[in-house]
Formats: structure tokens, sequence, C-alpha cells
């Protein structure tokens, strides 16, 4: 026979207000099946929890039902209460008599015949639950990061001083992403490359650190705890173990011309290459396009051309025929920390991406006119010029230089609406870095905002303007073009009103932040979502903003929105934290409110594996004793199953249910009303 | 399919010559044009200062016309026309209520049915038959190819393909074996409807598009608008400072007339204020005779 | 102590029902008027008129010519990053202002666009030399250079004499329907009913 308590909340005025909780308590009393019922003003409190617990010992309760709030502000708190009473947690159920009924009504009376409605219903449910246990499942503690940008290093280093293994996939031939680019950095206007190189060499000498560099992610399946993931590791034509990074190889390759992206085109590398000196592997690439062995090859010549590289190279280390490998790592989370891409003002513009060019700045035709990037290039000491500031033109030191920011971003009309948050202050930085190399040159900034705020940051785009003398023009540029040999600049000041036409010697243009190609097949493998310009989405922009909304995949980085270097080392760090702390237990807990096949009954038309949306649901072959092929019936991962229910709709016999929600709890609960 | 002609004002007064030389060169490459019968002037820039509607119904009135004539699309060589009667049309396609009531308001039966093409799309269309019935090819002559505003802006009424590098007038001077220059006042405005009103103004502009031309090299402005030619050629004096050679500015109908061998009279290039003849003399085509 | 008073936001409401250009979008960045060929002539640029309509506070561009120079080149609206029109807007301006106070608008515009008007009124089309005539009158620059008609006529384009279209009466009637008859219009550009 059930025994059920009832417990009615007043939540203060809440509910008392509306609801008269003592008749509730009242009416319930004389409900089959209920021996217990009382009310009080806060249930939630300690002396309210204190009184569940001893009605639970005192009447020898099989049930409770908490008359209060939304189960999901308390049910946690009180099935808490119900197990350390010795009862199972899930015979305890909220009765919502507060947002569903005091906070919606006003007429006292019909309000309270309501609560004791809506209580009643929930008695009958919690007849008919069975208890459940939680469910546990085991955990590989070892993560994958990918992309090894500052985002990504920073997650894996401290994972794997956290004691994780770590798995890093990076798709080029070396780690250390944009910031490997950047020549100084602010607000501090360190060197980038002698802040990011120690941690690069840091994570290719850490034991508990794998790095796949110049691979990607092919396929992900499993689930929290649980993931299996395939790596493709692109064919360098080096044999990783055989190379030593001597170098000699590039220094032979007669193919010199080849557009260098690591310079972001502004200087030549042989096809045969390593990005920059400090590279993390430091192990060249073959470049297949630009190979003259490979280019013979597609033209149909058989005779083995060239071969420069491998005559040099002492160790035999090139391997024109090797191919793409791929390896399966098995992982328990992911941290996704795959960055961004600049806008281009090209006519071109990535398909299906709404996006479009500046066509009035000459669809960036016009001689040097650049972007941030290829300034930090520039301004870089190991840059393509050592750091001296010249036009790619004519390689002339520019006397004027106008830095135009907000190109692309907050410009619905190409697509980018938001603001790319970082380039103010690099801007700003940009500025100084010419001032110091230049002391004559003339620095010209247009803005619409200047969006400094970071700790310093302010103070830091005023020093440009108050110490390295920029010109700050409030005002968006209508026109580039090229005339002779200086840029021409038609812009408006809004604050002083003038319309003005500058020479330029120079312009950089601070383009609009965008993740990087590809992300959101990617976001598919992985089942996250991007938001509509492709950036990774967070599960909670304020209280959860390194996870996923899958569990056990986080973000960081980039990726997920512009950010600086501050920022997206802190979300490393952060995300790091949060796989640490899944892997500080050795299984993982689960609610046990997840769907079960009955597999006696199951007929095996498989229909609920086409329906669930999270692939939760597999096979499995029933046996007889003698090992006999009997049925094949549906069978529920509990890990990836999240208890949403679609397969129970669907089942034509209902024979799939999520226990805590079968078919005859709910149909109690109705009945009920 | 058949094209209705609506030649506009200018056409009939200031820019006889490019009526003119459009109707030579149609005869010359096969296309008959049929001109609207009792066509109405379509408003210009001052119908939209007393309000959308009027400036709305006087070029409808032509679509009208044109409907009833049977024709499907209605060449308007004014890009100021041109303008007008596209954006007319567009304005009555998105407003419904406009739409039923224009019958009314203009007094005869309307369906909004024929297109509204400029100079450009008619002459771009017909590149292949005047590339292969050119004569005489400019030898790359530099010119530079004037736009102004009315046949590119804005976009969402011209059908523009790009409207800040528009190349459609390039590749009609490429056909007709002229080279054009790279220059920046292609899409600048003249300030055409300042030209009476305003007379500095319009010096300014005009001298501005001209210096650029020539800096880039230009012999000959080529346009495809009355506004943009009677400031540029009628007030070209007053903008051409201490004695520099006066730039002829040749309607794109005269030039493709010229590659086809038209006589320079039949196409109204005597009735210039610039004189083109010196420059036609220089590169071998036949000087036109003088009204000057 | 007086109150100051509180914008009703509701001239930028009737431009945006007028128009279809919500000036709410515009956030000053100032490309219009970067682009803006009359830039260097006018007090009142395309982003000050946005600024005013969405402030409500346009009394300045009735003390000013700004506006009425404005030549629809359309540049500033085909650059605008939020899609606004301020050429279209400068256009419900001058509507309004001229419905309003017609004596504000300068002298030679408005007899322009009157002397324009008034031919197409009368004869179906414009009549240039009518035109250029009234507008001299108008104006009383008879001897500026409105269009050197001499030179004009000797190249023969000129007409001496108008030509009117047979429809000329279905055109007034459309005139009438959309200025509500005499008198409306830039500084009275509706052009007088009879045959004048
Ligand atoms: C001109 C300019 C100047 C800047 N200056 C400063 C400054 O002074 N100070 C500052 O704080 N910030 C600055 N920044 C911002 C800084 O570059 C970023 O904050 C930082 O690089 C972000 O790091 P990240 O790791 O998230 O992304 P990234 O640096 O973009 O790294 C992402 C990595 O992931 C890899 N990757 C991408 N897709 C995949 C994939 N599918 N599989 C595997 N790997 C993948 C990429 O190859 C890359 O190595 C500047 C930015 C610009 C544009
Ligand atoms: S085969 Fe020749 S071209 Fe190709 S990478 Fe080696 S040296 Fe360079
Ligand atoms: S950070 Fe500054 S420059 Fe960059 S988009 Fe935002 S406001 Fe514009
Ligand atoms: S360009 Fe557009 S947003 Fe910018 S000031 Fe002008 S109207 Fe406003
Ligand atoms: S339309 Fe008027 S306001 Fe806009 S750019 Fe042209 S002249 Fe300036």
């Amino acid at each position: 026979m059930a025994r059920i308590g009832v417990f009615v909340c007043h939540c203060g005025e809440n509910i008392g207000r509306t609801v008269d909780a003592s008749s509730v308590a009242e009416a319930l009393r004389s409900h089959p099946g209920v021996v217990h019922a009382e009310d009080y003003r806060y249930m939630c409190s300690d002396p309210g929890q204190t009184l569940v617990r001893e009605a639970i010992a005192a009447n020898r309760l099989t049930g409770v039902v908490v008359a209060a709030c939304s189960p999901h502000m308390h049910e946690r708190t009180f099935r808490k209460v119900v197990a350390a009473a010795g009862l199972n947690p899930f015979l305890c159920e909220m009765a919502n008599i507060r947002e569903q009924c005091s906070w919606i009504h006003e007429d006292r009376e019909q309000a309270t015949g309501k609560a004791i409605a809506i209580t009643r219903a929930l008695v009958e449910k919690v007849k008919a639950n069975t208890p459940l246990e939680t469910i546990r499942i085991p955990i590989e503690r070892r993560a994958l990061v990918i992309g090894g940008g500052i985002a990504g290093i920073q997650a894996a280093l401290d994972l794997a001083d956290g004691g994780a293994e770590v798995v890093l996939v990076e798709k080029e031939s070396s780690i250390g992403g944009h910031m490997s680019q950047l020549s100084e950095t602010f607000p501090t206007l360190d060197c980038s490359q002698c802040i990011l190189t120690p941690r690069m060499v840091e994570v290719a000498q850490h034991p508990r650190i794998r790095l796949y560099a110049y691979s990607e992610v092919e396929e992900v399946s499993g689930y929290i705890g649980n993931f299996e993931v395939k790596v493709r590791r692109k064919a360098r034509s080096v044999n990783e173990t055989l190379c030593n990074g001597c170098g000699a190889c590039t220094q032979a390759c007669p193919n010199r011309k080849v557009p260098n992206e690591f310079e972001c085109g502004l200087g030549k590398r042989p096809a045969i290459s390593v990005p920059f000196p400090q590279a993390v592997p430091n192990m060249p690439v073959l470049d297949r396009e630009r190979c003259a062995r490979f280019m013979a090859i597609r033209k149909g010549i058989t005779k083995a051309v060239c071969g420069k590289c491998a005559e040099a190279c002492t160790r035999g280390a090139i391997d024109f025929a090797q191919e793409d490998r791929f390896v399966t790592e098995k992982v328990g989370a992911i941290i996704i920390a795959t960055g961004y891409q600049l806008y281009s003002i090209g006519k071109e513009q990535p398909e299906g991406e709404g996006l479009s060019g500046y066509g009035e700045y000459g669809y960036g035709q016009v001689p040097d006119v650049i972007d941030g990037l290829q300034f930090e290039r520039l301004a870089s000491a190991s840059g393509p010029t050592g750091g001296r500031i010249v036009r790619p033109s004519d390689g002339r030191v520019p006397k004027r230089v106008v830095f135009l920011q907000c190109v692309g971003s907050r410009d619905p009309s190409r697509g980018i609406p938001y603001c790319s948050k970082i380039c103010c202050m690099y801007v700003a930085k940009h500025v100084m870095l010419y001032r110091h190399k230049v002391h004559d040159g003339e620095a010209v900034v247009f803005y619409m905002d200047v969006r400094a705020a970071g700790k310093g940051y302010d103070e830091f785009t005023r020093r440009a303007i108050e110490e390295e003398g920029a010109i700050y023009r409030r005002g968006r540029v209508a026109r580039l073009w090229r005339d002779g040999d200086v840029v021409k600049v038609q812009g408006f000041d809004t604050l002083s009103g003038e319309p003005l036409l500058l020479d330029a010697d120079l312009v950089v243009l601070a383009t609009a932040v965008r993740p990087q190609p590809g992300i959101r097949a990617l976001a598919q493998k992985l089942s996250v979502s991007c938001d509509q310009h492709g950036f990774i989405n967070e599960a909670h922009p304020k209280l959860r903003p390194v996870e996923t909304n899958t569990a056990g995949i986080f973000v960081a980085g980039a990726c997920q929105a512009p950010r600086d270097i501050p920022e997206s080392v802190a979300m490393g760090s952060a995300a790091a934290a949060k796989v640490l702390g899944l892997f500080s237990k050795a299984e993982l807990e689960r609610e046990p409110t997840v769907a079960r096949v009955d597999a006696a009954h199951c007929a095996g038309c498989f229909l609920c594996e086409r329906v669930c949306p999270y692939g939760a649901v597999g096979r499995r072959e029933v046996r007889d004793r003698a090992g006999r092929l009997v049925k094949v019936v549906a069978e529920v991962n509990p890990g990836v199953c999240q208890g949403c229910g679609t397969c129970q709709a669907t089942c034509p016999g209902k024979h799939v249910e999520v226990q805590g929600f079968t078919d005859q709890q709910i149909y109690a609960e109705i009945a009920a009303l | 399919m058949r094209t209705g002609y609506f030649p506009g004002c200018s056409l009939h007064g200031t820019a006889r010559e490019f009526d003119e030389s459009l109707r030579a060169v149609a005869g010359a490459i096969g296309a008959p044009l049929a001109e609207i019968d009792d066509w109405n002037c379509c408003g210009a820039s001052s119908a939209h200062v007393v309000g959308q509607r009027l400036a709305v119904a006087l070029p409808a009135r032509n679509l009208a016309l044109a409907e009833a004539q049977g024709v499907e699309q209605v060449l308007a060589p004014c890009a100021a026309c041109y303008n007008r009667l596209a954006k007319a049309r567009r304005v009555i396609e998105e407003d419904e209520a406009l739409r039923r009531e224009m019958p009314e308001l203009l007094g005869r039966p309307f369906g909004n049915r024929v297109a509204v093409r400029n100079i450009l799309e008619f002459l771009t269309d017909a590149l292949p038959v005047i590339e292969a019935r050119l004569v005489h090819a400019f030898g790359g002559l530099p010119l530079a190819c004037y736009y102004g505003c009315l046949l590119v802006r804005p976009a969402s009424v011209t059908s523009a393909e790009d409207p800040e590098h528009p190349t459609a007038m390039e590749q009609i001077a490429r056909a007709c074996g002229a080279a054009p220059v790279t220059w920046h006042m292609g899409l600048e405005c003249c300030g055409g409807s300042l030209s009476v009103s305003r007379t500095g103004s319009v010096i300014r502009l005009g001298r501005a598009i001209l210096e650029d031309a020539r800096k880039a090299g230009a012999e000959a402005l080529l346009v495809a608008c009355p506004m943009c030619h009677s400031n540029l050629d009628f007030r070209q004096r007053a903008m051409t400072r201490d004695g520099r050679p006066p730039i002829p500015v040749l309607y794109v109908t005269e030039l493709v007339g010229l590659a086809l061998g038209i006589e320079p009279r039949r196409l109204g290039l005597d009735r210039h204020f610039v004189s083109p003849a010196p420059l036609l003399a220089r590169r071998g085509q036949a000087p036109a005779g003088g009204r000057h | 102590m007086s109150r100051s008073p509180v914008s009703d936001g509701g001239l930028r409401e009737r431009i945006l029902q007028e128009t279809g250009v919500n000036t709410a979008r515009c956030y000053q960045c100032g490309k219009c008027s970067a682009g803006c060929p009359m830039a260097a002539e006018t007090r009142w640029r395309p982003h000050d008129v946005m600024r005013m309509v969405n402030t409500g506070a346009v009394g300045p561009l009735q003390d000013d010519p700004s506006i009425w120079l404005c030549l629809a080149c359309e540049t500033c609206a085909s650059r605008c990053p939020n899609g606004c029109d301020p050429a279209r807007v400068i256009d419900a301006l001058r509507e309004r202002f001229a419905r309003e106070a017609p004596g504000g608008v300068p002298r030679p515009v408005a007899a322009f666009h009157r002397a324009f008007l008034d031919q197409v009124r009368r004869h179906g089309r414009s009549f240039e030399l009518g035109m250029v005539m009234e507008y001299k009158l108008r104006t009383g620059a008879l001897t500026e250079d409105a269009l050197s008609a001499p030179g004009l006529l000797a190249r023969g384009k000129l007409s001496l004499t108008p030509s009117r279209i047979s429809g000329i009466g279905e055109v007034r009637r459309i005139f009438d329907a959309c200025t509500g008859s005499a008198g409306t219009g830039a500084g009275g550009t509706g052009a007088g009913g009879d045959d004048r």
C-alpha cells in the first residue's frame, strides 16, 4: 500500500498570497494513499527540509510530493532530502503550484482549487513511480584539443599539467596560430614570438601531449567520457621519424616563388618549407600543388622530375609516395579551439555566407592597401622586411599611413553586423609601432567608436593619440583609389564636419574577424551548433561560456567570438578546468531518466533508431543459451540518451519508454485531474 | 522581341545627336525601334520634388502607352528617363495599393508589364552584330567611360551588375576598337539636376571629371546621358582653365555609329560644342562638317 | 523651473512611413557625407540630416539651402552600411518643407523646378526655350547664362515652338490628382490650372 506524504509550501507570499496552502494540505489529507500532509512557510529552508525528513521516518512514507515551485528550482533539493531519509530519490515529485498556479492567477478560491488538483495529480504519479538508480558511465581520461593556436595551446598545457593525457590536432604544419604572426602585442607591447615560442616548445616536449600537426579531425563518434575520434594525418611527403629539421631540403628547392601564406603573401617560400624558424614541430611540408615533381606528374610526365630536396636530405626523409594516414583516438572530452580568419574585401566571397566585398575600396586590388595581419608581418622583426615598415609596391617607407577601422565589421550591408572587438586595440598598437619606426611619419585613423574596454586598454588607445600623435578622424571612408603612387582616401570627419581627401602612402584595413573556413562542417561532425556567422555557440552566454550544448565538448578562443589573446588564454584555461573537473571522477553520474527498451517485446522495427535526434539508439543481438541468434532488438545507450522521449512517442508497441516518464505514470497523473 | 522607343524630351531637343545616332545605329544593326506614340515627359528631377506620386505617375503613363502598343520592353536611352521609368516600374511593383490605383490615375489600363532597358543594355545585347559589322575600328583610342549616376544608382533600380565597378560601357568601347582608360571619376555626379539653377557647382564638379580624364590620358569622354553631355560639352569652356585643349564628349551611340562606318553628320557629330572633328581627323575618321 | 520638452519621435516615424527608410538605423558613420559631391558646398550633410530627423530637430534644415542642393545622385544611399537612403529622406523633407513653408525654398531651385513642370503641364513635354525664359523671369537673372540659347539654336538643339502631345488632357489630370490642383509643390511648382 502506498503511504504518500504531501508538503505544501507558502513560498512566503509567493504562493500564500493567492493559494491557501493549508486548505491544500487539508484537502490532500483525505486523498487515497496520502498518510501525511502539512504546509509550511518555506519548505526549502532548513526547518522545512527537516519537516520532510522527520515525516518520512515517522510515517514510513513510500513517496513524497512537494507542492511548491518549479522542479527546475528545487527538485534536486528535495530529492536529496528524500535520499538522506533513506527513500529512493525518484519517489519524490514536485507539484508546481507557483509558476503554474499562484503567479498566474488572481482569484484565491479558484487558484486554491487548481493547486489541489495539481497536487493530486502528482500524488497519483508518485504512486506509479518506481525506484531508479543513477547511471554510472566510465570516463576515458584523455582529451582532444582541436586547433593549436594560443587558446588550444593553453588548454593542452593546463590539461597535461593537471595530469590528463592530451591529443592536440592542428591542421597547419606548425602550432602557434595567428599569435605566431603578430609582431608585438597590446596592451603591453611585448614581443609575440618571445612569449609564445616557449609554450609551443613545452607542448612539443610534454610527455602527456600527443601532437598531430598537419592533421584534421575526420570523424567523431561516441559521447561524453567515451568519444572515438578518427584523425587524418595529411601527407607531408616527409618521413616524420627520419626528418631532423635541418632544412637542407628547403634550401635545395629551386622553386622559390611560392607566395608565403605565413607572411600573408608579402614574401615567397620554396615548394618545400617550414612556415617560420620556430615552428613546432620543426619539420617541412612539401606543397604538392607547387612542387615541380608533382606538377609534372599531373601533366602526365612519367620521368621523375627535380627531386633536389631528396638529394639534399642526408637522412633520406623525403617521401614522395607518402599518403594520408588515419589514426583513431579514444577521448573523454573535446575542446574546440579553431580560432578565426580575417574577412577579405574582395569581390569573390565564400558562397552561402551572405557576405559581399567593398567595391568602393577597389575589392582589394588597389596596391598598398593591406590588412592588419600584413601590417603585423611588416612590423615584425622576423618578417619579410626584417621589421622595416615599407610599402609592398615599391619598398618605400610610407610617410603617411591611413588606418581604417570597422572594415566589414558593423556593416550589415556586407553581411557582418557584429563588432570584431580586437581591431580598435590593434590599430592603436599599429599606430605606435609605425611611429616608433618612422618618427616623422603621420598616422591617421578613421574610426566610428574606439572600443577599448579592458584592463589598461583605454589608456593604451589614449597613449596612441596623446603621446604618439596619431590623428583620429571619426567617420567611415567612402572610397579608396590609386592615383599616381598614392592612395586617395575620401573620408569625412563627423566631429569637425570636414570632408577629407587624403593622399596616403599606405592604407591598413582593420578587417572583420570571422570563424575559420570549414567550421560548420567540423561543428556538424561534433554535433555542436554555430551561430548565424559560424562562431561556435556556447551553452549559456553568461553562465556556461566554455561549454557547448553537447555534453563533453567545450570551446575556447576566437572560434566562439572575436577574442584577443588574454581572453583566448582565459578561455583555454577555463575549458581545461572544466575537463579536469569531469576527469576528477572515476565515473560519470547521470540521471536515470533515459529511455529503456523492453527487449522481450521489441519487434525490431528500429523506428526509434531513425527518430532519435542524439543517435542514442543502437542494436543488440539476442541469443538463446546455445548462442543461436533469436532476434535483433533496439538498445538505448544511456550515456547518449537525453531523455527527450521522441522514441517513446514513435514506438508502435510502446516498448521503449523514458524511465520516470512512462505512459503508465503520465496517464495516472492525467487521470487524477 | 519588340522594343518600344522612348526618346524623352532631351533627345528631341538638346540631345538631338543622341537620337540621331541611336536611330542610325539601330538601322545599321537591324534592330528597328518603334517610338511610343504620344509619350510625355518623365518628370525628370523636378517631379519628385513635388511628390512621389507625380514622379511615379508621369513615367507610368508612358509604360501604359507602351503596353497598349504591344511591346515587351521600352528602350529609354536618356539615363534620366531610364532611371525614372525603371524606378516607377519598381515602385509600382512593390506597392500593391499604388498598382491598383494606377489605371484610375492614368485613365488607361495598366498592368506594369513592360520592361525598361537602358542604352548600355541595348548595345551590349547587340555586341555580336556590332562586332560583325565593324568597318572602322578605333585603333586604341584612349577614352574615359563616364557613367555618372543615373545608369548605375540606385542599384535596386538600375540592375547595374556592380554599382561601384560597372563595365558595360568599357566593353562596348572595346568592341569598337577604343581603349578605355583607368580613371576615377566615372561614377561621380556631374551635377545634372543643378545645371540651370546653380551653374557654379556644376562647373566645379565637371572640372574635376575633365581633369581626371585628361590626367588618365583620355582623348575623349564617352557618355550615355544627355544631362552629362550637356554639362560636360556645352559648359566645358567654363570648366577648362588655362587654354588646355578641349576634350570631345561622345555619346556611346556616336562611337558605335562611327565604328560602323556611319557618316559623322548622320550621327549629329556636328552639333557638339566641343567639336570632335580634330580628334576624328587625327584618328583617321572622316571629319564632321561644322555648324560652329 | 520648466522642463525641457520630450521628443515624441514623431518625425522619424512619419519619415519611415513615407519613405520606408528607418533613420534609426543610421549610426552616424558619415560615409554618406564622405562621398557626397555637394558636401564641399553645404552646411548640413546627409548624415546631419539623418541625425536631425532622429532627434526630431529639423529646424536648422529649414533655415539653410543645404538640402535643396542635393543632386539626388544616390551616392550616399549606395554606400550606406545600414541600407539607409539619405537621398530619399532629403526628398521627403523637401516635399514637406515645400508644402509647409514654400517661401523657404531657395529661389533659383524653386524657379527651375516650377518652370520645368509648368512646361510639362502645358505641353506634356518639356519645352526648353519656354522653360529657360520662364526661369529667367522668375529669378530675374535675365543676363545670366541659363542655357545659352544662340549656341543651342545654331546647333539645332532648341526648337522655337513647343510640341504639344495629343493626350495633354490626361497629363493635366495626372498633375491635378498628384498636386491637389494649383499652387502646391516646390515653391508652387504645381503649375496653375489654365493654359496661360
Ligand atoms: C592584426 C591583428 C593583430 C592582433 N594583435 C593582437 C594583440 O596585440 N594582442 C592580443 O591580445 N590579440 C591580438 N590579436 C588577436 C589574436 O590574434 C587572437 O586573439 C588569437 O590569435 C586567438 O587565438 P586562437 O587560438 O583562438 O585562434 P588562432 O590564433 O586563430 O588559432 C587557431 C588554430 O587552430 C587551427 N585550426 C583551425 N581550424 C582547424 C581545424 N579544423 N582543425 C585543426 N586545426 C584547426 C589554426 O590553424 C590555428 O593554428 C590580433 C589579431 C589581428 C588580426
Ligand atoms: S621535388 Fe623539387 S620542386 Fe618539389 S619540393 Fe623537392 S626540390 Fe622543391
Ligand atoms: S573593435 Fe573597433 S574597429 Fe573593430 S569592429 Fe569593433 S569598433 Fe570597429
Ligand atoms: S552612411 Fe548611412 S549610417 Fe552612415 S551616416 Fe550616412 S546614413 Fe548614417
Ligand atoms: S544624393 Fe544628395 S546627399 Fe546623397 S550624395 Fe548625392 S548629393 Fe549628396
